[in-house]
């Protein structure tokens, strides 16, 4: 038995050991926000946090999450209100297919935390730290775009 | 992917015995490299042993050395503020490489101990020595673009990928280990690697079960003034095609010290002491730079497509180079 808490919620699931976290949250527990796009760590799609850091869901195990708090893209809105970084990606326009899109706001709410004063992002300093992500729409213009405006 | 069983480690002791005692099993990290490989079928290990909630997890600093545990994870190492300031090219060696989730994830030794990205390598259907030994290397008649131009025999070809590496290379780093059968080893970095040879599947000198525990960092004069510079096909998140790894002490603009170590070029973390030598009493000064750089690179042998490289990794040295004796120090 495997233990897993994902947004809050205790799970226990019969699990192969091979289930990494994306197929536990997505085949197992019905949460189909991360996405798998390469399922080998290049693309960002599948990206949640796991005690509050960004991570790649894709090639972590999800029998060594034992204890972990996970969080994925439905676990951010606060009940009908979406998070600014939600709001942002809607009025910036800042996706097309949409399929990135789950593991780009994981992404930039994490790159939000991990830095001590939001002076120093830069919009290179964006790129840079958003480059695990991949666009193949290419809205990378409107997600820099949604993540400044959060940043201010 | 193979059937496995997972064990979760519960002392270093019990880890190293546990994967000493079963031939097919190894230690998981952060599983960047290991689940990646097992998914393609390059790896199939019978048991995994999980190391990555060991206590060996923290950065412990003194005025003479750090001591970082091996499963340190890398963003952890690359943020860490004595480390950037005492040894700056392990931080930029590491903000170089991977995304911010990988380094997130993956771990110091991890890091280290990675494997090479050559695309046969990679793929079960192609012959390759390193994963399936004596099956010939389809790199040496296929695509070699990526491949290495210094430490290559017949036998292999590839790359060894590892930024972190090429840092710990000019740093005098040392490795402390744990076996499976109780004892402990400390093993200099130089050395660590070792080159393909006939037997590119032995990439290190560890032996089966011996677990990796701390790496050790002593102050060097130099360490202060050191500096990473890494060149790939794109701006960001992807391997070296050529990287180096420097490091001066400078009095009144002649070279005291230099270290030198190659990445993206070489099968292994690759030291190159002719070329610091060479600066040794020297003006800091471009022209020795690229005399150095020209020495760095004085025995590399190209393939058919990565020519290239033996050009390009000249100039990152001396650019390195150059950059570094203009940072105030
Ligand atoms: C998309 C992608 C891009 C990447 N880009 C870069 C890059 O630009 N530059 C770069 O340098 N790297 C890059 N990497 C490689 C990355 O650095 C490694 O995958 C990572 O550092 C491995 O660490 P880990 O903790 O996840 O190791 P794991 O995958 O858990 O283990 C790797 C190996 O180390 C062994 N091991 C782990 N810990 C120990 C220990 N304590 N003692 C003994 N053996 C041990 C394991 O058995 C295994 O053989 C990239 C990887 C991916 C997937
Ligand atoms: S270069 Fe090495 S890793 Fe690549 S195919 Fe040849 S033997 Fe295998
Ligand atoms: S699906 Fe995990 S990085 Fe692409
Ligand atoms: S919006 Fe389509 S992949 Fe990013």
């Amino acid at each position: 038995m495997v233990r897993l808490t994902v947004n809050g919620e205790h799970h226990e699931l019969a699990l192969d050991p091979r289930t990494t976290l994306l197929d536990a949250l997505r085949d197992h527990l019905g949460l189909t926000g991360a996405k798998k796009g390469c399922d080998h760590g290049q693309c960002g799609a599948c990206t949640v946090h796991v005690d509050g850091r960004r991570v790649l869901s894709c090639l972590a195990l999800a029998v060594a999450q034992r204890g972990r708090e996970i969080m994925t893209i439905e676990g951010l809105a606060l009940g009908a209100h979406l998070h600014p970084m939600q709001l942002a990606f809607i009025e910036c326009d800042a996706l097309q297919c949409g399929f990135c899109t789950p593991g780009q706001i994981m992404s930039a709410v994490a790159l939000l935390a991990e830095v001590d004063h939001r002076r120093e992002l830069t919009d290179v300093a964006i790129r840079e730290r958003m480059s695990g992500n991949l666009c193949r729409c290419g809205a990378y213009p409107n997600i820099l775009a949604a993540i400044r405006r959060v940043r201010t | 992917m193979r059937p496995f069983a997972y064990v979760e480690g519960v002392s270093v002791a019990d880890a190293a015995a546990a994967v000493h005692a079963a031939p097919t099993a190894i230690f998981l990290a952060g599983g960047t490299t290991v689940v990646d490989l097992m998914k393609l079928g390059v790896l199939a290990p019978a048991t995994l042993v999980d190391v990555h909630r060991l206590p060996l997890g923290d950065i412990e600093l003194d005025d003479r050395r750090a001591r970082i545990g091996a499963c340190v994870r890398n963003a952890q190492l690359a943020e860490h503020p004595d480390i950037r300031a005492r040894w700056p090219v392990v931080g930029e060696a590491l903000l170089s490489g991977m995304s911010p989730q990988l380094r997130n994830m993956s771990t110091v030794a991890g890091n280290v101990l990675q494997r090479t990205r050559c695309p046969y390598y990679r793929d079960p259907h192609s012959a390759c020595n390193k994963r399936e030994p004596g099956t010939g290397c389809a790199a040496r008649t296929g695509w070699d673009r990526d491949a290495a131009v210094l430490g290559t025999s017949p036998h292999c070809i590839a790359v060894f990928p590892s930024d972190l590496a090429t840092a710990l290379a000019i740093l005098d780093t040392i490795i402390y280990t744990r076996r499976g059968d109780g004892g402990a080893r400390r093993l200099p970095f130089d050395g660590f690697h070792r080159l393909p040879g006939r037997s590119p599947e032995r990439e290190t000198v560890l032996d089966h079960g011996e677990l990796v525990t701390h790496f050790e960092l002593p102050d060097l004069a130099l360490s202060r003034r050191s500096h990473y510079l890494k060149v790939r096909d794109r701006a960001s998140y992807e391997f070296a095609l050529a990287s180096a790894a420097v490091a001066l002490d400078v009095e009144r603009g002649l070279v005291r010290d230099a270290r030198i170590a190659l990445g993206g070029v070489a099968t292994r973390p690759w030291r190159c002491p002719a070329a610091e030598q060479s600066l040794r009493g020297r003006r800091a000064e471009p022209a020795a730079f690229r005399a150095a750089a020209d020495l760095a690179l004085a025995d590399a042998v190209a393939g058919a497509h990565n020519g290239f490289k033996i050009e390009l990794a000249r100039h990152v040295v001396a650019r390195a180079l150059t950059e570094l004796a203009a940072r105030p120090g």
